[in-house]
């Protein structure tokens, strides 16, 4: 009897992420990047604004990646890769990808106008964020994507951060883009056919990636992935799809797993206190009503 | 053909007739019809290029940027607090060594909020690269658009062409449009660089320690552009038969006096030089047509005999006073012979430099026993 395991959704054999990067151990983001480049294939231009990613990427005369890169100023992320799309089309090379790629902070905050315009244009561009809700590559301090009650470099235990994370996907909701997700380093099969997806699809497409980071999360490097699925599992971080800023649909059933779970992993969330759980069990409730609600 | 048109449809010709293939421009007083009429020449095909109707000047500068890179021609216009806004990115632009063409209608930066002409703009980004012009006319607007395609795609440097607001961008004038052959001939399509590319993936914009190197070529291709410019000029010359030259010295071989100024306040000066001369007094007027580089031959060569130099500048840095001031001294920092520059600030947000002015700022200079402090003309009592 064969017992080697059915591979449900084979992942594409192809890297165009090489080792020898410059990734923490245990990163996420460069998970993310290895699983969506995979998913775009080769003829993919990327354009990395400063951040880890850029770090990751590397610099002349080397490159971590098997994809032309343009490394651009931090808040131009979409705007340049409407550029290069607009480039590429009057030139005749409509069959190349133009993946821009920005953390949370080149994302939810510095990028945040250029990457608007590029949606209100429908700019035939792939826009990923991985999320690590803070600014990693400068040392940890707070985006407006980290949560509620987080400990960072610039929201220290006596001072944390006291409102709740930026909600970007209802404002790249508000565009009626026709394709936003969410995906995460915990599930790279759902990630992979979410890239695969945005593909195929003509405009401005948006996908925030769940990227957990052991340097500035303050966990250990081998949790990352477990970390990843708790987020989801809990409620906190859920996955789902919107089409044209009004279809809404679920990637995944919440399993409801207790928030504390996935709070104890984390150095970050060292200083939490019983009121900041309660407050976050109550947004991620209402969050996931509003969800099911949406998906009908 | 001769069309009358004012300053901003002399680059919107110019910009058509040069056939780049990406534009991103965001509208700006007194810049804006540009954007309006490249809009409306990419709607209605006349001009077969992508128009990026972007939500700021620094994102129409990434556009041109990201498209430039990816090996289209390029070209965008801006004023005053968009070119201000773009400042990161002019350094990512010739930094990138990238052919973008760019056209700027010279504008008073805030505060005070002011509409009108002021250089100061643009000189004070004299730093991030850029090859600039200064124009007079709209006729050599129009020429230098076209001259700025070349002179960017031969050295891999972005090109400024700069127009006084209202003053050239809105003042209509006759001007020869020549046929798309003709400029054809002069300005091909743009040769193949090295770019994005799928079949050859390679990394942009980034490097540690051979940052150093890049800036050395910088220079090397900054060293080489006057002599680029001036060729180019030449070529235009023999094609399209009008040539500017780097410089425009009037007057100035035996003169007892010169005053040297960019842009439109140069043609005051040549006027009020023609009446000092029927009262006997030689008057001449250096026009600095390229400020960046700054092309010190030639503006020696003009200099070399006179006495004395009144330089009037439309821009003012503070703590330092005129800035072309400040750079012909650096000039003749290390010469010979010592001239003694008079400064005079004049214009500043579109202040009229009038004939009389002018005359006092002459008066002024030749009665002087040695240069002191800067004067200030214009000031309102």
């Amino acid at each position: 009897m064969d017992r080697t395991p059915q591979i449900k959704f084979p992942i594409p054999q192809e890297e165009l992420v090489f080792s020898g990067h410059t990734a923490c151990p245990g990163c996420g983001a460069v998970l993310a990047m290895r699983y969506a480049l995979k998913a775009l294939g080769p003829k993919t231009i990327m354009v990395i604004p400063p951040s880890c990613a850029g770090v990751i990427a590397g610099g002349f005369p080397v490159s971590a990646l098997n994809v032309p890169v343009l490394r651009i100023a931090f808040e131009t992320t979409a705007i340049s890769a409407s550029g290069i799309r607009a480039a590429l089309d009057m030139m005749g090379k409509k069959d190349i990808h133009v993946l821009a790629w920005a953390g949370d902070g080149g994302t939810f905050d510095i990028g945040l106008q250029a990457l608007s315009a590029a949606a209100e244009r429908n700019d035939n561009i792939i826009y990923i964020c991985y999320d690590n809700e803070a600014y990693m590559n400068t040392g940890i301090q707070r985006s407006s994507s980290t949560p509620e009650g987080t400990w960072t470099t610039t929201t220290p235990a006596s001072s944390l951060k006291d409102t709740p994370k930026k909600d970007i996907i209802r404002i790249m909701a508000a565009h009626k883009i026709p394709y936003i997700a969410t995906a995460s380093v915990g599930y790279p099969p759902d990630l992979i056919k979410k890239v695969e997806k945005a593909k195929g699809i003509y405009g401005t497409r948006f996908i925030l990636i769940y990227s957990p980071c052991p340097t500035g999360w303050r966990h250990s490097p081998e949790l990352t992935i477990q970390i990843a699925k708790l987020a989801t599992e809990t409620g906190v971080f859920p996955l789902y799809e919107i089409e044209d800023g009004e279809k809404y649909s679920l990637s995944r059933r919440h399993s409801k797993k207790p928030i504390k779970e996935y709070l104890s992993l984390q150095g970050r969330f060292r200083n939490f206190t019983e009121k900041d759980l309660k407050k976050m069990e109550e947004k991620v409730r209402k969050e996931w009503d509003y969800l099911t609600r949406m998906a009908g | 053909m001769k069309k009358v048109i004012s300053g901003n449809q002399a680059v919107s010709y110019a910009v058509l007739s040069a056939k780049p293939q990406v534009i991103a421009a965001y509208p700006i007083t007194p810049q804006s019809a540009i954007v309006e009429m490249l809009a409306t020449f990419c709607a209605t095909g006349d001009l077969h290029a992508k128009f990026i109707n972007v939500e700021s000047e620094h994102s129409a500068m990434a556009a041109c940027i990201a498209a430039s890179v990816t090996g289209a021609r390029t070209f965008t216009a801006t004023s005053s607090q968009g070119l201000a806004l773009m400042h990161e990115l002019l350094h990512y632009a010739s930094g990138l060594r990238l052919p973008i063409v760019m056209a700027n209608v010279n504008r008073a930066l805030a505060s005070p909020f002011n509409l009108k002409a002021d250089l100061s703009d643009s000189l004070s980004q004299r730093d991030t690269g850029w090859l600039q012009f200064y124009c007079e006319s709209g006729q050599e607007v129009f020429d230098t658009i076209i001259q700025a395609f070349r002179i960017s795609e031969e050295l891999l440097l972005p090109v400024m062409v700069n127009l006084e607001g209202f003053i050239l961008s809105h003042t209509y004038e006759a001007v020869e449009i020549p046929e798309q052959k003709e400029i054809e001939r002069f300005l091909p399509s743009p040769p193949p660089r090295e770019c994005l590319d799928v079949e050859h993936p390679s990394m942009f914009g980034s490097t540690t320690d051979l940052y150093i190197n890049f800036r050395y070529k910088m220079h090397q291709a900054m060293e080489k552009a006057e002599t680029v410019c001036q060729d180019v000029d030449d070529q235009f010359q023999r094609t399209l038969g009008r040539g500017y030259g780097l410089v425009q010295s009037y007057e100035c071989d035996d003169a007892d006096i010169i005053l040297l100024a960019a842009g439109t306040i140069a043609s005051s000066c040549r006027v009020v030089a023609d009446r000092f001369a029927k009262k006997g007094v030689k008057v001449g007027v250096l026009r600095i047509r390229l400020f960046r580089p700054l092309p010190k031959g030639p503006i020696c060569h003009a200099l070399k005999n006179t006495p004395k130099i009144a330089v009037i500048d439309r821009d003012f840095s503070p703590g330092c006073g005129g800035i072309l001031a400040q750079e012909v001294k650096a000039i003749f920092h290390n010469e010979n012979r010592k001239v003694p520059i008079y400064e005079f600030i004049a214009g500043l947000g579109g202040r009229d430099v009038t004939d009389e002015d002018i005359e006092r700022i002459i008066e002024q200079t030749l009665e002087a026993k040695e240069p002191g402090e800067i004067t200030w003309t214009g000031l309102l009592k």
